[in-house]
């Protein structure tokens, strides 16, 4: 009761045009702008700013990252040989804090081996192709998924594409529904991706590919902005679970999405 | 590869877009994600854990930014924003593609202190208390500038002094 008393402020106003504000704050707000529509066209505006100025510079996006870059993320100055500066200030520092605890300059010589793999790894590209079909297909009004959840054929022939056999995950405990699936093109030949939508429409995919070799990569984490995704490697084939969702929200489905979709 | 370079490597499409919104041109802010890059793995034990990692990149490569800055004589050109981040074939609605166009001028057109807070805030979903982290200020100045950069942003749009003919010409 107490959220709701409390006067609003400009910065819970921003906030609210941000996503930040808690359950209470946040009801306690509409009902303030449901009364006020001059300042609700104002936050509406200010929504509309930020959708465009945020569509703008992430549409605009190169979606390849050079291969420097992540060299440079793996490896540090020791990968790019153009990283004398970085090496000196370590080595400066190494000098300033003694031999005795040289864990600074740690990174910059740490396995070398790494340095001599080229190419992404794929749970990087597996969550980039799976963020970036989610950015495309979501936001569709009409056609989001080539194949609807009504048509039997659905898994069987999605399964058949992608070679593992799928079960649709059911997420219906969160809100979220069956929408359908399409078909993607994917480095190791076809990928699948599902679509679910809660009652808010708010949408989220499931992205699954097969990769010719074995490997095993738990649970990560990224976020992009809006955009959440856990993604995973397990034997052959490749899982991410993407939607405008927080972390926790997110981690729950999925847990879901991990025990449902072997079949 | 380390959990900490799988980290940063996710962060790199975030790190390229801060930085060509400083820079503005693509070259010269690949560069400077490099260097930030090659400086975050040899400082990584400064980052505290629980912490998101965003900001703390995002300062990092903010102040290898304004020391380069600060050594170059000459002051770099402006480029406008919507040059920097071009809207190669944008599937969408011809009206959103001129908002958001119209949006990029007013954007460029507002001080840079306040357009540096509503990128951080409404494009990269920094809390407010990180951007002041990574702005280094104190978080009742990101609120003030965040606020005022909005309405001025708003107040643009609404026609008080339109988007120049030229921003206008480039998105048809």
């Amino acid at each position: 009761m107490n959220a709701a008393k409390r006067a609003i402020t400009e910065q819970n106003l921003q906030a609210y045009v941000d996503g930040w504000l808690s359950p209470a704050r946040q009801a306690a707000v509409e009902q303030y702008l449901a009364e006020h529509p001059d300042e609700a066209a104002r936050m509406r505006d200010y929504r509309a700013q930020s959708e465009a100025v945020r569509a703008a510079m992430r549409d605009a996006e190169p979606s390849v990252v050079p291969e420097r870059l992540l060299r440079a993320a793996r490896d540090g100055a020791a990968g790019s040989g153009r990283g004398w500066l970085v090496r000196a200030a370590a080595a400066a520092l190494l000098l300033a804090v003694g031999f005795g605890s040289g864990w600074t300059v740690y990174g910059v010589f740490e396995s070398p081996r790494d340095s001599w793999f080229a190419g992404v790894p794929a749970d990087t590209e597996l969550l980039r192709v799976a963020t970036a079909a989610h950015r495309v297909y979501a936001v569709e009004v009409r056609h989001p998924v080539e194949v609807r959840a009504e048509e039997e054929h659905l898994m069987g022939w999605l399964s058949k594409r992608v070679g593992r056999p799928l079960g649709a995950p059911d997420l219906d405990r969160f809100g979220f529904r069956l929408m359908g699936g399409r078909l993607l093109p994917a480095s190791s030949g076809a990928a699948a991706q599902l679509m679910y939508e809660d009652g808010g429409g708010r949408r989220i995919s499931v992205y699954v590919e097969t990769h010719p070799s074995d490997s095993k990569v738990a649970f990560r984490f990224a976020e992009e902005g809006g955009l959440g995704a856990f993604y995973w490697l397990d034997g052959r084939s490749g899982f991410a679970l993407v939607g405008p969702l927080q972390r926790a929200e997110l981690l729950d489905l999925a847990k879901a999405v991990y025990q449902q979709i072997e079949m | 590869m380390t959990d900490f370079s799988r980290r940063l490597q996710d962060e790199i499409p975030a790190l390229r877009r801060y930085a060509r919104f400083l820079i503005r041109d693509a070259d010269r802010a690949d560069d400077l994600v490099q260097d930030s890059l090659e400086r975050a793995i040899v400082k990584r034990r400064l980052w505290h854990k629980p912490e998101s990692l965003r900001p703390w990149l995002f300062a990092l490569l903010r102040n290898v930014y304004l020391n380069q800055v600060r050594r170059q004589t000459r002051r770099p050109t402006e480029v406008p924003l919507d040059q920097v981040f071009p809207q190669a074939g944008r599937g969408e609605a011809q009206t959103s593609a001129v908002m958001i166009g119209q949006v990029m001028a007013a954007l460029d057109g507002l001080e840079p202190e306040q357009r540096e807070v509503l990128v951080l805030v409404a494009v990269e979903g920094l809390q407010y208390k990180e951007a002041a982290m990574v702005l280094g200020l104190p978080m009742g100045t990101v609120m003030s500038r965040l606020s005022r950069g909005r309405e001025r942003l708003r107040r643009t749009l609404a026609g008080d002094s339109p988007p120049t003919t030229a921003t206008l010409r480039r998105i048809k």
